[in-house]
């Protein structure tokens, strides 16, 4: 996955990531709409089909609600990069498919506009505009299972027609 | 003291989560565990039927441990909530577990209150302040929907096992100054990040001799510095108050005393003053006297964190013969039904509306900014909410200061952000 680099600070809340006034519907298209928008009202119309966000400590505190990252997967983010993220966000993301990857070191690194491109299976971060290269944390043995399968719906279809 | 080799030494999380996964469960270990209940709101609840409709199973495990409550727009505010609701009632209809519609209140006082939570149990929620029940002993983390569907389907969960930040607060709660302001100090002090993947464990002769009412608001906002759970002991108090309310049998855990913490913070609260938390994160906290002249058009009592009798007894104590300052509005949501009924019984309703508060249907009120009391732009509002974040109450221009019910009440004789210590 190739795309730009969008930056954002720390503790990016679930509220600015999806209001809760725009809760009103759970389908993805809409929810798309409002992406982002008490951070950046502009994102939306900025933003690429496959670009990044990039993020500090934190992202996506707050609430439980899985809007959040199913609204950045369908406004067409490719993958979040975090220093850290939040329990139920980090959940939430895995779940759906929503890639994340955790790297202080990548964040640091970033700037605003940097092409970037990741490698979803060994989770490489390379930066394409300063040619350098990151390696983000790896998830635990059964995360990657959950990932590998597309997140937990198909994870557990699967389960259910090996048995 | 010895320690035979052969004891396990756990905390209360790693305890809740070896019984309900039926074996040892070590700090760092993921399990799959069995669920003692499970609910939802209207917020999250249509993503998870969505979810649940996708795996293809056509029963949930078991109706008994299953409750949806329509909380956070109650009553609708707009057909796109209304068909939400109506998709939760007919889900409901086909399944047949419990569903709390409009008005009953707010998620997080139903459960305990209607008895769907003990000691011991290990309860999951697609809502963010699922944490709420550790105040009586309960592993109880908010989750997401497609969590939840898998939960509904299966009756199980897998989990990480957290490691345990143990909190002690030193010394007597000052006058004036509530549980609420313990929790905020704590957040103000290890940040909104502090505690994330970790579970808190809370301990304090302040907090033994709070009302089990007041414990619920500090663990309700455990999830404010990222941690998974916010677990108290179950002393005679708690196992009083479960008693009171479900039918179920406690299993009280407590942790070991050579269980192995994270760390562990201490808290002096001898002086501690009342604590606001700045927009617009709530670990930006500050006490009443470093806050200056901050003016005030919207005070909001209620919610999960702080909508209980006790709080709108305090509030009413301050408010009692006197009136809202002009120009400012003070809206009240009590967290739940019982204890709307109960404020009427006893007087606290009527001595709030006489003050000038307006009061809306039990449930988030104005919290989530879908409905209830959006403040507009540049006002300032002084809630007893959890959050605090930029367009929480549904303004992205509003600015939201936190505090405890007897802050918000004396910011609201004053039309100013006030030191509730002067009317206590």
């Amino acid at each position: 996955m190739k795309g730009k680099a969008w930056t954002f600070g720390n503790n990016i809340d679930t509220d600015l990531i999806i209001p809760a006034r725009y809760l009103n519907t759970s389908d993805p298209a809409e929810l798309a709409l409002h992406a982002m928008e008490d951070a950046d009202p502009k994102w939306v119309s900025k933003k690429a089909e496959g670009d990044f966000i990039v993020a500090g400590e934190n992202f996506g505190c707050g609430s439980s609600r899985e809007h959040a990252p199913i609204a950045l997967k369908a406004a067409g983010v490719s993958a979040v990069i975090a220093k850290s993220f939040a329990r139920i966000f980090y959940r939430n993301a895995i779940n759906i498919g929503l890639p994340i990857f955790e790297s202080a070191e990548a964040v640091d690194s970033i700037k605003a506009g940097n092409e970037i491109e990741v490698d979803l299976a060994n989770g490489e971060i390379k930066n394409l505009t300063s040619g350098q290269s990151h390696r983000a944390q790896p998830f635990p043995a059964f995360m990657q299972e959950l990932i590998k399968a597309g997140g937990l719906i198909p994870f557990l279809k699967q389960k259910k027609h090996k048995k | 003291m010895i320690t035979s080799p052969n004891v396990p030494q756990q905390t209360i999380a790693e305890k809740i989560l070896s019984t309900h996964a039926g074996k040892l469960a070590r700090a760092g270990d993921i399990v799959i565990a069995n669920l003692d209940y499970l609910i939802g709101q209207d917020g999250t609840s249509g993503v998870a039927i969505d979810s649940f409709r996708k795996l293809g199973v056509k029963k949930v495990f078991d109706p008994n441990k299953i409750a949806i409550i329509i909380d956070h727009s109650s009553p609708s505010p707009n057909k796109g909530v209304s068909d939400i609701h109506q998709k939760i009632r007919e889900f409901q209809k086909e399944q047949g577990f419990k569903l709390y519609d409009i008005g009953c209140g707010v998620c997080h006082q139903i459960t305990p209150e209607q008895g769907h939570a003990v000691p011991g149990d290990l309860i999951i929620g697609a809502d963010s302040h699922t944490c709420t029940y550790g105040a009586i002993n309960v592993f109880s983390t908010g989750i997401g929907s497609t969590d939840l569907a898998a939960g509904w389907a299966s009756g199980k969960l897998w989990f990480k096992v957290p490691e345990t930040l143990k909190v002690i607060y030193n010394g007597k709660l000052p006058k004036g100054v509530f549980s609420k302001d313990l929790i905020l100090k704590l957040i103000g002090d290890i940040t909104a990040d502090g505690a994330t993947y970790l579970t808190l464990e809370i301990y304090g002769d302040a907090i033994s001799a709070m009302p089990v009412d007041a414990r619920f608001t500090i663990s309700n906002m455990a999830i404010e510095c990222g941690a998974k759970a916010g677990l108290m002991e179950a002393d005679k108090k708690a196992l009083d108050w479960v008693k009171q309310h479900a039918k179920r049998t406690p299993k009280p855990v407590s942790a070991d005393k050579e269980a192995k913490y994270a760390k562990t913070v201490e808290i002096d609260i001898t002086k501690l003053e009342p604590q606001i938390a700045k927009p617009h994160t709530v670990d930006n906290v500050a006490s009443v006297s470093q806050i200056g002249d901050i003016p005030v058009a919207q005070g909001l009592i209620g919610t999960c964190t702080n909508g209980r009798l006790e709080d709108f007894q305090i509030s009413a104590k301050i408010l009692k013969g006197k009136k809202v300052k002009e120009g400012c509005r003070l809206i009240i949501a009590p967290a739940s039904k019982t204890i709307l009924l109960d404020m009427i019984k006893d007087g606290t309703y009527q001595t709030l509306l006489e003050a000038g508060a307006i009061a809306v249907t039990p449930g988030c009120g104005p919290c989530v900014g879908t409905h209830n009391g959006v403040p507009s732009d540049g006002e300032n509002v002084i809630s007893t909410a959890n959050r605090n974040f930029k367009g929480r109450m549904g303004n992205p221009n509003s600015f939201i200061y936190l505090g405890s019910p007897a802050t918000v009440a004396a910011s609201m004789i004053e039309g100013k952000i006030a030191d509730a210590r002067k009317y206590c």
